[in-house]
């Protein structure tokens, strides 16, 4: 059975601060987010083994001195890899967390600990003063031994050394209280094994003296446990040296950032249940979703998930909260007055405590982090995965501006969010076509190399957008945006040969069909999500042949290079398509 | 039990047969016996006259500090003076030393900048010397500068001559790249790696841009975690004193080792799952390699 163990004091996590600790050999690095979750991690970057404890604490992530890889608050998947600023990092690249529980001034952790932490009736109630913790270079029972002899005198009076009877409360914890004449005093001990040869005495005193005598206990407390390190320092120097525990450290998951996720499809892997909804907009509700079971996965700023709806339907819906913030998915959902039963399902039928399947998140709308500056445009419900590249910049403290094109105030969805972002939102209300296309014109001009523009809203508008952005000297690399579907016609008339590479398979793609779903019948197994040509999770690269687009991921360069598809819509000009598959 | 100091006796035959640096010429006096700690043993040296150097196994009749008499020496260990350092081997030292055709360019200044003792393996060091990514957060506003972060693609290749790994067509944003720069741009970089303990990276003179600068990192395996590592320059560079240059190295390198010496597991581990390589540490993964192949153990954790 593995123990609960206290491995630091609550005052060793001030603000931002990240603090290193050791439990049986092994080192941890131990932080408080701003949202005051304490997190556990081994005391190593991924990347090069770094000890993550000398990085920086930014909040809600925290950052590697080494190559600034960051790590999400709460799940330790790593959001950011600085080096390839363009490419969302994988998942499975996440860093090994151990359970937390802060109780009695100090924060406990372990292996896989079963149970709780001890409790302590006497601990609960009272005002506790906890003293300051004293590192024994010792085994953890001698330290024990020593302790329950353990002898100290009620405050005011050091010089007399009052009685003292111990109990034992557990393998690594025990009481001690003292009676002089008719007072009382109790101290806990939890003793903490860093390592085979080294433990931390933490002391906790049941009831805190008077502010005049607090200064005078401590300071007693300190000689004295000064005083029994050193007998047991002594004794443990004359007993068989005890080799350094040797902790396993777990083997990555990953060889290569290369290898991407294997999915199947249109995957639901996740369970969650709707937690909160609410009307944050006209025509627009908010869903907060919670997991039940294992944590949900980090997103990265700009994606999205596939929710597979009661009636059958799967639709895709960005997240808005940021890598880190909280351990649930926010969304926002917009009426639409020609739903086909996706938003209109989300908005009747699903209520509180429903559980629904959701994919993992998949990013195919990344946000660089390199950027001197940051253009943000929001068409209406578009402003969703804005929102969490806003909240990214912001933590980042990296220059950006949200412009959030709406019709009216009452359009403009979750105002709290948009409240804490400040000055970088700018709404732009009520304009016609011909005026948000002159103020697009307007907020689009001076571009300066490493500038990038994010656009996600309505067709026409988004089509604006990147017409006015070419027209004023953005280059096709730095404008990014996401369709919420596909409005061109699809023409699959054509048949046509591929031929896989990898799989050394050549296949026949009859009119009518899809390259995807002739693909999945030959048992290839592609991610999809949308499967109309908007969020680009099917793509492939394509070695040879020319290929005919006919989604809107793409932008026009990327087109007129003929190297991806979108395979679960485009076809070929060509005869045959050689793909890298 | 073996002891620490028997653990750090090397029999890595593939290391102990190459060259070793011993420590700069410069800094070995005529007449006075010295002594350092090479691959887990004492190895003792001295000259008889300026740019004549002996090495030999420490023997305690011959203790550091007193008088040179090489009589005494009953059994010297070869020796090599090149680029400025005192060279030995522990093994048979059959393959030559590597070339630095710059060192003989008479328009350069060859430098010794500096020797720094740090808690760390030989090829931690050395990878650490090969990467471009750390630039903007370990070297911050001289090496590089967020947001340029970025390392975009290069080419990596053993060259089948001599079997030296190169990584070529590296490019980053420095805001300051060397002692003379004053504003920051896209520099170049070549690196290359002829032994398992020395490098040397070739970045894009300040000066003149169709020429490079040349700086090595020769390491003296102390323990395997524990090295004394020398930086050597060749610059084009005319102007600054060569104080200011060294003062600059230094710096450079005074950033980099709190890095190494927090890094954990200190020996460097071979198998590709003990950590998580991305495309820009497609020189690591190399190395890393290139060490499996080359059979060393010593400094490393090797593949199982």
């Amino acid at each position: 059975m593995n123990l609960w163990h206290p491995i630091a004091s609550a005052e060793d996590l001030p603000y931002r601060h990240i603090f290193q600790g050791q439990l049986l050999g092994r080192e941890l690095a131990v932080w408080r987010a701003d949202d005051d979750f304490v997190n556990i991690w081994e005391n190593r970057c991924l990347h090069r083994g770094v000890r993550l404890s000398i990085g920086r604490n930014e909040g809600f992530e925290l950052k590697c001195q080494y190559h600034g890889w960051r790590y999400a608050n709460r799940s330790a998947s790593c959001t950011y890899i600085p080096a390839h600023p363009a490419d969302a990092p994988v998942r499975t690249i996440c860093n090994r967390t151990f359970s937390v529980c802060e109780r009695y001034g100090l924060i406990w952790s372990g292996e896989d600990p079963t149970g709780d932490p001890p409790e302590v009736p006497l601990l609960e109630k009272a005002r506790t003063l906890p003293l300051r913790s004293i590192a024994v270079n010792a085994p953890l029972n001698l330290v024990l031994e020593h302790l329950a002899n353990y002898r100290f005198s009620l405050a005011g009076d050091p010089g007399n050394l009052a009685v003292t009877s111990a109990n034992y409360l557990d393998q690594r914890s025990l009481s001690v209280t003292a009676t002089f004449d008719s007072k009382q005093s109790t101290v806990l001990f939890f003793v903490q094994p860093v390592d085979s040869n080294r433990s931390v005495i933490r002391g906790v005193l049941s009831s805190s003296p008077t502010d005049s005598e607090r200064i005078l206990t401590l300071r007693h407390h300190s000689t004295e446990l000064s005083r029994l390190r050193e007998k047991v320092e002594l004794e443990a120097l004359k007993a068989p040296q005890i080799q350094p525990m040797t902790p396993t450290i777990e083997q990555v998951p990953v060889t290569s950032y290369e290898i991407k996720t294997p999915s199947s499809g249109r995957n639901a892997s996740l369970r969650v249940q709707v937690l909160r909804k609410w009307v944050t907009a006209e025509g627009i509700v908010g869903l907060e979703l919670e997991s039940i079971g294992k944590p949900l996965p980090t997103p990265q700023p700009g994606a999205h998930i596939d929710v597979h709806l009661p009636n059958g339907l799967v639709r895709q819906y960005s997240l808005t909260n940021a890598p880190g913030q909280g351990s649930r998915y926010r969304l926002g959902v917009k009426l639409e007055s020609d739903s086909r039963g996706g938003s209109s399902c989300l908005h009747e039928t699903v209520k509180e405590g429903d559980v629904l399947a959701i994919s993992e998140p998949r990013n195919n709308f990344s946000l660089r982090r390199d950027a001197v500056k940051t253009i943000l445009v929001a068409g209406g419900i578009g402003v969703t995965p804005l929102l969490s590249m806003a909240h990214t910049l912001r933590n980042n403290k990296l220059d950006y501006e949200l412009h959030y094109f709406a019709q009216t105030d009452g359009h403009l969805a979750f105002p709290e969010i948009l409240q804490e972002l400040g000055d970088a939102v700018a709404p732009h209300l009520g304009l016609s076509p011909e005026a948000t296309s002159k103020e697009l014109a307007a907020l689009l001009v001076g571009y300066k190399p490493a500038m990038h523009v994010y656009v996600c809203g309505p067709g026409p508008m988004l089509e604006a957008a990147r017409r006015i952005a070419s027209e004023v000297g953005w280059p096709d690399a730095a404008v990014h945006f996401e369709y919420f579907k596909n409005t061109i016609e699809i023409d699959s008339s054509s048949s046509f040969e591929v031929s896989l590479a990898r799989s050394a398979l050549t296949l026949e793609i009859p009119s009518g069909k899809t390259i995807l779903e002739i693909l999945r019948a030959n048992g290839i197994t592609l991610m999809s999500s949308c499967e109309q040509g908007a969020c680009g999770t099917c793509e492939v690269t394509v070695i040879e042949g020319d290929p005919e687009h006919q989604d809107v991921y793409l932008n026009d360069s990327e087109k007129a290079a003929g190297q991806r598809i979108m395979t679960c819509v485009s076809r070929a000009k060509s005869p045959r398509l050689v793909l890298d598959i | 039990m073996r002891s620490q100091a028997d653990r750090d006796v090397c029999t890595n035959g593939a290391i102990l047969d190459l060259w070793h640096p011993v420590v700069p010429a410069s800094e070995i006096e005529v007449g006075i016996v010295r002594q350092v700690v090479l691959l887990g043993q004492a190895v003792s040296y001295s000259s008889t006259a300026p740019g004549v150097y002996l090495a030999w196994r420490t023997d305690p009749a011959i203790p550091a500090g007193t008088v040179f008499m090489p009589s005494a020496v009953t059994e010297n260990l070869p020796v090599l003076h090149r680029y400025g350092y005192l060279w030995t081997s522990l093994g048979d030292p059959s393959q030559s030393l590597f070339e630095i055709p710059e060192y003989d360019e008479p328009d350069r200044r060859n430098i010794h900048a500096a020797t720094i003792g740090v808690y760390c393996s030989a090829p931690r060091a050395v990878e650490n010397f090969l990467d471009l990514g750390h630039f903007p957060y370990v070297h911050t506003g001289v090496l590089g500068i967020e947001p340029h972060t970025e390392v975009v693609e290069y080419d990596v290749h053993v060259d089948p001559k001599n079997n030296e790994l190169w990584a070529t067509n590296c490019h980053f944003f420095q805001p300051m790249a060397a002692a003379t720069s004053t504003t920051g741009k896209m520099v170049g970089y070549d690196f290359r790696v002829p032994h398992p303990y020395c490098s040397l990276l070739y970045k894009t003179s300040p000066l003149d841009s169709s020429r490079m600068d040349a700086i090595g990192l020769f390491v003296r395996s102390v323990a395997p975690d524990y090295i004394e590592a020398s930086m050597f320059l060749s610059l084009l560079d005319d102007s600054s004193s060569d104080s200011f240059i060294r003062q600059f190295q230094q710096l450079i390198f005074a950033q980099d080792k709190p890095i190494l010496e927090n890094q954990n597991p200190k020996l460097l581990p071979l198998d590709p799952r003990a950590e998580t390589p991305v495309r820009s540490d497609k020189l690591a993964i190399a190395y890393r390699r290139w060490l499996s192949d080359l059979g060393v153990t010593y400094g490393v954790i090797p593949k199982t």
